[in-house]
């Protein structure tokens, strides 16, 4: 069983260094028990293209495809046997990067 | 015979959808085969005669029928039944500390993912038997909101696999506190049951709550607040026959007649209350409604009660628990210690918070009754009247109100 943990944040800021480490050991620790599957972090908002090509010709909109305060700025996916495990995980994550996490399964 | 259906109704529900989750590991069949078994019981039984073992031809019925349904959805959609059937094979989980499956229904119902009064709901119709339309009445919400609620939360269960298990002993102290509030709700949906075509008391759902809470003292033999629920339950309970009359009217705490409470079930009450003052540690909020209790069922008659103490007790509640349903229940006892001048004060302090809650004008029908403003007392009655669910407390109340002088 996977499940997508996104990491939600406000600012588009990068990890600082403690965060950094704290994540590099998070990351460590998952691929040693056998729950990393990936991870990574991604440019802000303003980086995003959204694009929608069930029409004629692909149609392109700078920016993300709903503007909020808040964003998914990074993810893990994590191989967990269920939820409360994939749960207890999330918080190990949420607590080394520093932010707010969302836990979703995959289906 | 509609007695014996009714009677296994709430013997196995709990234990057929509990049976039937652990071998399917899908909370929606469980119930719909549940309650198909309970349908063929009554289309057969009438006819066929009540079965040696009602529980186990229920199961058996139940299982057949999970079984037919996965066979015809696998012809449908292969790939995702086939992992269903493999998941419903599974051996065993024999991580959880007590082997009871009602106790993991319950763990699995009142899990944190879920939101709060999905748990009660969920709790209520896996565990308790209630129907949807019951549910609904008493959160007084639409019956296809809660339905659609239900249904949301079990598609969650299973999607984001919320294990079906009791938790591991690191885990225990935490859910437990979830799960506590959530039986304290159902005992209550028990003990003023909503709704015009309701008992007034559901001996079932008290009864049940009950058991639950007991099965989870044996499961957490030290935790304080366990003891103290069910230590409140059992003293709630006792007062059960008494709290109702023949005729289906509440009878309030003081005019109770005290010789018919139930001795046995306030003896066992008031030792676990003495065993947590023992202990020595702060009491929890459900520790100090029991103590609340103990004090009530110690007074032979109600001019015996010690107020002063259920005024302190409530003291330390109010410090805990702020809310404003805690502040009535202790303007209550101050209504007692200081009179009902006193009392009015505080209640009328509330009204804003409390203006929707039958019980906060009933109380303060009663506070200005005892004060001779006898128009002001009929209107919180006809307040209290209109908003009241429990027949029970609905006749009482309307007799109160056409005892008021002219």
């Amino acid at each position: 069983m996977q499940y997508l943990v996104s990491v939600i944040t406000d600012h588009p800021g990068l990890a600082t260094p403690a965060e950094q480490a704290a994540i590099d050991e998070f990351n460590d620790r998952l691929v040693a028990d056998g729950h990393w599957v990936f991870a990574g972090g991604l440019g802000g908002p303003d980086t995003a293209t959204t694009l929608d090509n069930r029409g004629a010709e692909p149609l392109l909109t700078d920016g993300p495809f709903v503007e909020s305060k808040e964003f998914i700025i990074g993810f893990w996916i994590i191989e967990a046997a269920d939820l409360d495990v994939a749960l207890r995980l999330a918080a190990d994550g949420s607590r080394a990067c520093n932010r707010k996490v969302e836990v979703r399964p995959f289906l | 015979m509609t007695d014996a259906i009714t009677r296994a109704y709430r013997a196995e529900w709990a234990r057929v959808v509990a049976a039937l989750t652990r071998r399917f590991g899908d909370l929606d069949i469980a119930e719909e085969a549940a309650a198909e078994a309970f349908a063929t019981a009554v289309e057969r039984w009438p006819a066929d005669g009540v079965p040696p073992n009602p529980g186990g031809w229920l199961t058996i019925t139940a299982t057949r029928r999970a079984i037919d349904r996965l066979r015809r959805e696998s012809r449908r959609d292969d790939k995702q039944k086939e992992a269903q059937l493999m998941y419903a094979v599974e051996p065993p989980d024999e991580t959880g500390v007590v082997d009871d499956e009602r106790l993991r229904l319950i763990f699995t119902c009142c899990h944190p993912a879920l939101a709060p009064e999905t748990r009660v709901a969920l709790t209520l119709r896996m565990v308790g038997g209630l129907t949807v339309s019951e549910i609904a009445r008493a959160f007084l919400v639409q019956e296809t909101a809660m339905g659609q609620r239900i249904t949301r939360a079990k598609a969650k269960i299973k999607t984001a696999r919320i294990p079906y298990r009791v938790p591991a002993a690191a885990d225990l102290p935490a859910r437990v506190s979830g799960v506590l509030s959530v039986l304290f709700l159902v005992f209550n949906e028990g003990y003023l049951a909503t709704g015009p075509d309701t008992d007034p008391i559901r001996h079932d759902l008290t009864a049940e709550a009950i058991r639950l809470t007991r099965l989870i003292r044996a499961l957490l033999p030290a935790d304080g607040e366990v003891a103290g629920l069910l230590a409140l339950m059992l003293m709630t309970e006792a007062r059960g026959t008494a709290r109702v009359t023949a005729g289906g009217e509440l009878v309030p705490l003081g005019e109770q007649d005290r010789g018919a409470w139930d001795r046995a079930l306030i003896a066992e009450g008031h030792r676990l209350v003495r065993e947590r003052l023992a202990a020595g540690v702060a009491p929890g909020r459900y520790q100090i409604l029991a103590a609340i209790n103990a004090v009530h069922t110690s007074a032979p008659d109600v001019g015996a009660t010690d107020w002063s103490q259920v005024v302190a007790l409530y003291d330390q509640l109010v410090r805990l628990d702020p809310s404003p349903i805690v502040a009535l229940n202790r303007a209550v006892a101050v209504a007692e210690l200081d009179g009902p001048e006193v009392a009015l004060a505080i209640i009328d302090r509330l009204t804003e918070r409390l203006a929707g809650y039958h019980a906060f004008h009933a109380t303060r029908a009663e506070f200005l009754r005892r004060l001779g403003r006898v128009q002001h007392s009929r209107a919180a009655y006809d307040k209290a009247i209109e908003l009241a669910g429990n027949t029970a407390e609905t006749t009482y109340l309307t007799r109160r109100r056409d005892q008021l002088a002219a």
